[in-house]
């Protein structure tokens, strides 16, 4: 017995983290990976929806067919209108995804207050809400191995924004430009000063989700990409 | 004592399937009888159709307005997506003012009806400020003059059991349908009139039939021929509308 408390104090949790509780719960994987999956095809079909016309307004109305310009906030650099003959389809994945991802969320967000996942895993603890921590981290100072375990600061801020910011408004600019259902709740579009301005944040909202991605993913590649992604298939951490 | 569990564990999932089959088979059947099946519900997309129309259902009352905004608001550009038909037909008749075109009711109706322009102006007409958003993303805002759909139909007496609407138009690829709480709604109109003047030809003269909660493409012009159904079937490849066929949803409320 007395060899084992002689073990340097960094192999305990490893370990632990090892053999014990999984790193992620099952619900915590499932829901990943669903959640992954289904953004994946809304943002490929929220793109075929967009290139028929990349053009972005704000407020109620904004229209362009033909010779017949109103004026844009912005355009992408792309063709006027560009008829694409999968929008039909696009839109259908579009929605048929929207329900996956927002049952999946839901289910997620039940989960996470029920369960004390979001207590637990991703409130930051108040002595980790530093300046210089979160700096640190955000210069990329400390070793991907500490957060093996556990979620860095930075990490549970941004799956927070994500949870219970981005996908929430990405959720309520759609619903914006539905001309039914703001029949029954017309602040959904108005809140933004209308239809057109819910487009244009919704488009925005997709660039931050974007970004937020192509950060994820470097981080999970700094830290080993297959030992991460293995981890977040089975829950365990590789040896 | 691992048999008893396998043995618990067997009849609880039997009960649980059969418990699940069962409601999902009375939620199918409920959801059929009060009209919450879209005519696109096949399909790996179905299933999401189906949840949105379903959801739209339950959530909007049958007197859910579509947003009015003030004469300020009305657009300065008014875009359109494609011209008025260049066929004889529609060019003799804009030649004749519109004196000889007709409006042809017909279905589930107890009396068929012809209608002129100027024997549907005689129904009380209305006017609303709303959108016209394409599902292309542009949008402007109208004032539509017209009569209320649901007067003409309760005119030549709608029958119980009708369950679709279907319009179709001069140009006879366009044609739609949508369910009889959406015929009946308050702001469907067949609309002759757009910004204080006679609804100009490239906007569907002489009439356009508008449903203000549904996308832009449910708006159908130059609507001459109305039918009323219980059934899709037998018409066209039985989707309800020319849209699913070119792949978009029957369904535009979105």
């Amino acid at each position: 017995m007395a060899e084992s408390i002689q073990l340097p104090a960094l192999a305990v949790p490893a370990t632990e983290g090892a053999s014990d509780a999984p790193r992620h719960s099952a619900i915590v994987r499932v829901t990943h990976w669903i959640t992954a999956v289904s953004a994946f095809a809304l943002l490929l079909s929220g793109i075929v929806i967009l290139l028929a016309h990349p053009r972005f307004y704000w407020g109620e109305t904004g229209g362009a067919s033909g010779s017949r310009v109103g004026p844009s906030l912005f355009d992408l650099p792309l063709p006027f209108v560009l008829e694409n003959p999968i929008r039909g389809p696009g839109r259908y994945l579009h929605f048929f995804s929207a329900w996956i991802c927002v049952l999946t969320g839901l289910f997620y967000v039940l989960y996470g207050f029920f369960s004390g996942h979001f207590k637990w895993n991703l409130l930051p603890a108040k002595k980790d809400l530093s300046w210089r921590l979160i700096s640190d981290h955000l210069r990329l100072r400390h070793s991907p191995a500490e957060d093996a375990h556990s979620y860095n600061v930075v990490q549970r801020l941004s799956y927070l924004v994500v949870i219970f910011v981005l996908f929430p408004l990405l959720l309520w600019t759609g619903l914006g430009m539905s001309p039914a259902v703001t029949s029954v709740f017309p602040w959904l579009a108005t809140t933004f000063g209308g239809q057109q301005s819910a487009r244009t944040i919704h488009f925005f909202l997709t660039i931050a989700v974007i970004a937020f991605v192509l950060v994820h993913l470097f981080m999970v590649y700094r830290a080993g990409f297959l030992g991460r992604v293995w981890t977040m298939i089975t829950g365990r951490t590789p040896r | 004592m691992s048999e008893l569990i396998t043995r618990r564990k067997l009849i609880t999932t039997g009960l649980a399937t059969a418990a699940g089959l069962a409601g999902v088979t009375t939620a199918a059947k409920i959801a059929d009888r009060y009209g919450f099946i879209p005519p696109d519900h096949r399909g790996i997309f179905g299933a999401g159709e189906t949840l949105t129309y379903a959801a739209q259902r339950i959530l909007m009352s049958r007197h859910s307005m579509a947003r009015e905004f003030s004469r300020a608001e009305i657009s300065k550009v008014t875009p359109v997506n494609g011209k008025h038909p260049q066929t004889d037909a529609y060019q003799r008749l804009l030649a004749g003012g519109f004196a000889d075109w007709k409006l042809t009711i017909d279905g589930l109706v107890s009396r068929p009806t012809s209608f002129s322009l100027a024997d549907l102006k005689r129904f009380p007409a209305y006017t609303q400020i709303t959108h016209q958003a394409c599902e292309e993303g542009w949008s402007f805002i109208a004032e539509w003059k017209g009569v209320r759909l649901s007067d003409v139909l309760n005119a030549v007496g709608i029958a119980p059991q009708a369950k679709w609407v279907f319009y179709i138009s001069i140009d006879k690829d366009w044609w739609d349908s949508i369910d009889v709480p959406d015929a009946m709604h308050p702001q469907t109109f067949l609309a002759f009139g757009m910004n204080g003047q006679e609804i100009p030809l490239d906007h569907g003269a002489p009439i356009r039939l508008r449903v203000p909660r549904q996308l832009g493409y449910k708006s159908v012009k130059f609507v001459n021929h109305i039918t009323v159904t219980d059934t899709m079937k037998g018409i066209g490849d039985g989707l309800g509308s020319a849209s699913p066929a070119a792949g978009y949803s029957w369904y535009a409320g979105i």
